[in-house]
């Protein structure tokens, strides 16, 4: 207790309470880390920096802190029993976001009757971990390090309890600093300029830096710069807000870049100007034609906004954005989760007008193998550590938010060891009118006020755009990452959502990659201009210089458009709802963006060269066939024990435990949910979410991603995770779009690329030529799928940089691509699960399979890749959906599952799950060997059921395209004939048994995993 | 703030209306509101500080809700630091709002909490309250699996139980989603009194409807495998899962299935049947004594 002028107050675990913090920190250190602490007692710790009189702070433990059943408290000593000999305390670092500390300054306040300064912190929570061995403080080190927080944002003191505990509590900040640099640029050599750039983390090239170099010293820059009162050279300021706006992050260069593209096996040449408009804008472009062409005028708003929006009825829009957060989730992967979601939310909350109800959220997540035992490259972390900080970060970020996190995928490889894939996806609700003005529209005129909503500025999340835009390697900056607080962004949702339905605000946007340079920069586009006064901006401590202020990605943050009349009843709502507003300054038409500091510029801009003065990259990519060959697998297989491993493989197996982490039905609305049936575990393929209580309209939800098969063929990799994704819709009783005039069937799909670097360098990438090859194939299936399907894209990130690099070595994400889909279910009682429903109705396949086990599951388990990749044949697959929809419509159909990883075998199985009672006797006509009538990845397929009194109209109307299989029965088998031999034959609990103890429920049960497993 | 539905309703003045509470991380008033919509009743959703500030008095509702969520995010414990401002804070009639819901649960109104809101009941000492002084006799705490869980659980209500809501009812289905949902009793006093005066509404059982500890049917190793409590009056009732989940058999995770089994099933989710009693119940008490209708007007 060396600060005097603070208080400490311990929580200790009274005696006979069950500690079982305590008792997971022991039993995960002797699993993962080999260390044997003996037992472990935690307390929660204090630390009052407001003046306390005694009797203050003693009546403040017991009434506010302490749980009088629970935990004692003792006041400016430690609480330590002599049994325990070490101690670790977890502090947060100066500066990191500490929720527990502020709620606990809330309840002060609301305890004394006092209007205290709560904005800042004045009260710092802490663990106390005491441990009964006395081990190394390397050993106590480890520990913390490993297993009770993140050196990028903990501070940890380890030591023997003998010698007394060290405290350690956040001294934030220095003076206020006011400070801006000026940047020489001119006659600096192209090696200065890229030093320069690598030094400042501007994350620009040397033809980048050319550019700006020459804009800021040519003549009409200099008048200006001189009118405004600055200096010939840029100031830190303007290069960091040039950094940001040009970064990959923001620009998309390379999606924009020009492509002289060659395919050596066909010999196919062609330049692509910008993959973003030929293959993406282009499809959305084409699509919407199609649509409109056929009177279905539902596609409102796309790429234009943080979200693409789509008309539900004449009273409300669909909002919908995927995004990603790879480069935070690696170094930190709790708080790299939570800012992704809660960042993503944020998104559709600032569409348009802004102020859209969030209706749910779904997470993709790509980990390396949580039993990795290879080695660790310096910074890495291992695979589970990062799946568990993951899961964890969507947990809080979306159970705190009050949003159900309906569905998502987990995708192991080991290639995502370096980085991890973290896509976040949310769906939202917005009115059409807002105030009587369409709501999806952003209208900003000069004069307009530019406030600041929500949680205050901190070095937090400094150069987050530019350091997603760069590989990562072991010297991340600690200042990239971000913590969430879901409890500041609940206050500044809900305020935004009163706000807008009052019309206050003129239009938003949200505070995410670059902060307010990017916000802001952004929104002046539309006005023509803004001034921005920083010494306005509300500080989370003081010392931040202006350019940080300005670039700074603290979290939970909106900026807000209001028009000047507006501004009292707005802060008068923001007071009562406790938000914090702040007015920086206003937009204007100068053509400028203008930023100053007490008065003093520290920058201006002219927005043209801010916003299209970034030079066009051009890439070059070729495309030569992969060595590829098809594997003969040993002659003898027992399918049935080939059906149980695949149940168990990392890729298949049941996530419940992950699952069961997540609210997936807060707001009640959540219809179909990942697991469902009688056991509430057969998985389901889309979600389905009604829209409000009010209708049955709801919407279906899905992904598709297919990483493994893009080693074979980009192409149908693409494609396929395409079809995987508009299938499962199909599955759960959704309609493909504009198959009639005027249906008003919406579909809205977000298209995210997590590819490795793919700009070829002789030294450095020297296979970047084919990875842009593949990627350029990834859009040509895009498009391709798009207009075959008539779904549009309307919205989509890139995230070009996926690779890690450390210690001389690269690990490279594969190119993967996910396809979010969203379409209008009309009735949500109409639904159809993926689980077999009852004894004697009839199962049948839909679809053709094909001799396709290239890039299966099944081969995996022999560590095979194969060539026969599974192909998408869009207008067979286009007339089955139509077929299937017809018999969903006809109510034809008791459950339907798609076909996907591990084939007709697993699909069967999974739609067992539901009820151990059922079983099938199922017999495969086809001519495929066994294996591949049973295992291969055939897209476009279904297995279906259907009650035996309409089987008759059921086929008629399939006309072929279904095929009997058998029935299901009430015995509890799984029996499966093919050629008069029985090739399956397991007892249904027992398939459950292999899928629900598979790897990745055992992982979050704590179990450390073999090799094998 | 308030999002009433209630100036949509003819007849305003005869419906039971709730008062649901939100702001701060609370989650669930949407889904609450609707379940009294649906059972008959108006709902009011209304920002906590709206009653803090005395814009809105608890005493023009018939019901007040503390609805589920993330209150301060969990922070101190859950429902901790709502709990704080209930009991701490001076509306300006220079009563706090604790002392306020007494006034209230005296002239006859209901005040019912779930999940967080039930945290929030117990950590204002509300529940049980045998001693009448709103000290913490129970509290709820970490599940037994150190885990938060969504998963549907099934309750066996106690035939004594003294709440409204749970009239007539013997048995549902309700999904729990909490992390902290562990009841612990403070003695073997207070144990056995719960046990004597059936405060102990609602028990996580099996698919038979006995009374389990087994995980994950009791969910979280509550003491009592209990899920829900009431005070001795039957005016405060909290439970940790969540009827106002199950208000359409489409929230249901086995709907389809028993739709399949049962074509004629109804649409109606058992949790809505707590909101359609105390709806009913309220209705019926007004209709015994009118001239009391608008008791609760009454201050301390």
């Amino acid at each position: 207790m060396s600060n005097t002028a603070s208080h400490t107050i311990q929580l200790i675990p009274r005696p006979g309470q069950h500690d079982g913090e305590g008792a997971r920190v022991a039993e995960a250190a002797r699993r993962h880390l080999h260390l044997h602490t003996g037992a472990v007692q935690t307390s929660a710790v204090y630390t009052v920096r407001y003046p306390l009189t005694a009797a203050q702070l003693q009546s403040f433990a017991a009434q506010c802190l302490q749980d009088p059943l629970l935990n004692d408290a003792a006041l400016d000593q430690w609480a330590v029993a002599p049994e325990f000999k070490s101690y670790i305390l977890v502090a947060k670092g100066p500066g990191v976001t500490d929720d527990e500390g502020t709620s606990a300054q809330n309840a002060l306040q609301d305890f004394l009757g006092l209007d205290l300064d709560i904005r800042t912190q004045h009260i710092f929570s802490k663990r106390l971990y005491l441990l009964e061995k006395e081990l190394p403080e390397t050993d106590l080190r480890h520990l913390a390090e490993e297993l009770l927080g993140n050196k990028l944002i903990n501070r940890f003191v380890v030591g023997h309890t003998a010698q007394g505990i060290r405290d350690f509590t956040p001294q934030p900040g220095g003076g206020a600093d006011s400070t801006t640099h000026t940047i020489r640029l001119e006659h600096l050599t192209d090696e200065e300029l890229v030093q320069l750039s690598k030094e400042n983390v501007y994350a620009l090239n040397l033809e980048e830096m050319q550019a700006i170099r020459d804009h800021f010293y040519a003549p009409a820059t200099q008048i200006s710069r001189a009118e405004a009162g600055l200096t010939p050279d840029p100031t830190d300021c303007e290069l960091e807000i040039l950094a940001q706006t040009w970064s990959e992050h923001c620009k998309h260069k390379e999606f924009a870049a020009v492509i002289r593209y060659r395919n050596a096996v066909t010999g196919e040449e062609k330049e692509v100007d910008g993959l973003f408009k030929t293959y993406i804008k282009g499809a959305t472009s084409e699509v919407d034609r199609l649509l409109r062409a056929n009177g279905n005028d539902w596609l409102i708003k796309v790429f234009s906004d943080n979200a693409g929006a789509v008309r539900i009825n004449k009273d409300s829009l669909f909002v919908w954005k995927v995004e990603t957060h790879n480069s935070p989730s690696a170094i930190d992967p709790y708080g790299g989760a939570i800012t992704g979601i809660l960042g993503n939310n944020r998104d559709p909350l600032a569409t348009g007008i802004g102020g859209a109800r969030l209706l749910f959220n779904t997470n993709v997540l790509c980990f390396g193998p949580p039993n990795w035992s290879g080695p660790l490259l310096t910074g890495q972390l291992h695979p589970r550590r990062v799946f568990e900080g993951v899961r964890k970060g969507i947990e809080d970020g979306g159970n705190k938010s009050g949003v159900p996190t309906v569905n998502g995928a987990i995708v192991f490889d080991e290639r995502y060891r370096g980085k991890p894939l973290v896509y976040c996806g949310t769906g939202a609700v917005l009115p059409m009118q807002l105030d009587g003005k369409d709501a999806w529209e952003k209208i900003i005129d000069a004069g307009d006020r530019i406030i600041m909503a929500g949680g205050r500025v901190g070095k937090d999340g400094i150069h987050g755009a530019t350091f997603s835009s760069i590989e990562l390697d072991e010297a991340a900056p600690a200042t990239a990452v971000q913590i969430g607080s879901p409890i500041t962004q609940k206050l500044a949702m809900d305020f935004l959502l009163l706000a807008t339905r009052r019309g206050l605000i003129k239009c938003s946007t949200d505070n995410g990659a670059g902060g307010l340079s990017s916000s802001v920069g952004e929104l002046a586009g539309i006005s023509g201009g803004a001034t921005v006064e920083l010494e306005k901006v509300p500080l989370k401590y003081p010392g931040l210089r202006p350019w940080e202020i300005f670039l700074s990605e603290s979290q939970e943050r909106f900026t807000l458009v209001v028009e000047p009349s507006k501004l009292a009843e707005l802060n008068a709502l923001a007071a009562e709802m406790e938000v914090e507003l702040s007015d920086i300054g206003q937009f204007t038409d100068n053509g400028r963006l203008d930023v100053t500091f007490d008065g003093q510029p520290v920058a201006s801009l002219a927005l043209e060269f801010l916003h299209e003065g970034v030079p066009r990259k051009v890439l070059d990519a070729e495309w030569q066939l992969p060595t590829l060959h098809e594997p003969k697998l040993p002659a003898s297989l027992d399918a049935t024990d080939l059906l149980i491993k695949l149940l168990g493989a990392l890729n298949i197996c049941s996530r419940e435990a992950v699952i069961r982490q997540y609210d997936h039905e807060v707001k009640g609305r959540t219809v179909v949910k990942p697991l469902m049936g009688r056991t509430g575990q057969a998985p389901q393929d889309a979600a389905v979410v009604q829209f409000n209580f009010e209708s049955w309209e709801g919407v279906a939800v899905s992904n598709g991603i297919l990483p493994r098969y893009g080693d074979i063929d980009p192409y149908q990799m693409s494609a396929g995770a395409f079809d995987e994704a508009v299938r499962q819709i199909i599955s759960v009783g959704g309609k493909l779009p504009n198959l009639t005039p005027g249906d008003g069937i919406f579909w809205s799909v977000n298209d995210n690329f997590c590819v490795p670097d793919s700009v070829y360098d002789p030294v450095t990438n020297p296979d970047g030529k084919q990875k842009l090859a593949a990627l350029v194939q990834l859009c040509e299936a895009l498009r391709d799928m798009c207009v075959a399907y008539h779904i549009p894209l309307t919205s989509g990130k890139d995230s070009m940089k996926n690779d890690f690099k450390a210690d001389g070595q690269k690990i490279s994400v594969p190119p993967t691509v996910l396809y979010s889909m969203t379409a209008l279910m009309p009735d949500v009682r109409r639904a159809v699960t993926s689980d077999f429903k009852a004894a004697g109705d009839v199962v049948y396949l839909l679809g053709d399979t094909y001799d396709e086990l290239g890039g299966s599951e099944l081969y995996h388990l022999f560590g095979e890749l194969g060539q026969n990749v599974p192909r998408v044949r869009p207008e067979q697959a286009k007339e089955l959906y139509q077929k299937v929809s017809e018999a969903h419509e006809q109510n034809l159909i008791l459950s339907c599952h798609d076909l996907s990883d591990g084939g007709l075998a697993v699909a069967v199985a999974e739609s067992l799950f539901g009820d151990d009672n059922l079983g099938a006797e199922l017999t495969l006509a086809g001519a495929l060997p066994a294996p591949t009538e049973l295992f291969s990845e055939s897209h476009s397929r279904f297995v279906a059921t259907v009650a035996p009194e309409d089987v008759v109209a059921f086929e008629a109307l399939m006309n072929g395209r279904a095929t009997r299989l058998g029935i299901v029965t009430d015995n509890g088998r799984l029996v499966i004939r093919h050629q008069d031999k029985t090739v399956v034959d397991a007892a249904t609990a027992d398939l459950r048994e292999a899928w629900s103890n598979g790897p990745v429920n055992r992982v979050m049960a704590g179990e450390e995993l073999t090799l094998q497993a | 703030m308030a999002d009433s539905t209630a100036a949509e309703q003819p007849n305003n003045e005869q419906r039971v209306h709730a008062l649901v509470l939100t702001g701060f991380g609370i989650n669930c008033e949407e889904e609450l509101a609707a379940a009294y919509r649906l059972a008959g009743g108006a709902a009011t959703i209304v920002h906590f500080n709206e009653v803090l500030g005395g814009q809105t008095s608890i005493h023009d509702y018939d019901v007040l809700n503390f609805p589920g969520g993330f209150s301060f995010g969990d922070d101190l414990g859950s429902g901790v630091v709502m709990a704080n401002k209930v009991r701490f804070r001076k509306l300006p009639s220079g009563r706090t709002l604790l002392e306020e819901i007494g006034a209230f649960i005296q002239a006859g109104g209901y005040v019912v909490g779930i999940c967080n809101g039930f945290q929030m009941l117990v950590k204002m000492g509300l529940l049980p309250d045998f001693a009448g002084q709103q000290e913490r006799e129970v509290t709820l705490t970490h599940n037994a699996s150190g885990r938060y869980e969504d998963r549907w659980v099934r309750l066996a209500v106690n035939p004594n139980n003294r709440s409204p809501f749970l009239k007539g009812l013997t048995s549902l289905e309700v999904p729990v989603r909490h992390g902290e949902g562990r009841l612990v009793i403070r003695d073997e006093q207070v144990r056995s009194r719960i046990l004597a005066e059936g405060l102990n509404c609602l028990t996580y059982c099996d698919t038979t409807g006995c009374e389990t500890a087994v995980y994950p049917l009791n969910p979280n190793g509550a003491e009592l495998n209990c899920a829900g409590l009431s005070d001795t009056t039957g005016h405060v009732f909290g439970l940790m899962p969540h009827p106002e989940a199950f208000l359409s058999l489409y929230n249901h995770p086995d709907w389809a299935r028993r739709k399949r089994l049962d074509p004629t099933l109804s649409e109606e989710g058992d949790g809505l049947k707590l909101f359609r009693n105390i709806v009913e119940h309220i209705r019926q008490t007004r209709a015994a004594q009118p001239t009391e209708a608008t008791a609760n007007q009454v201050s301390l």
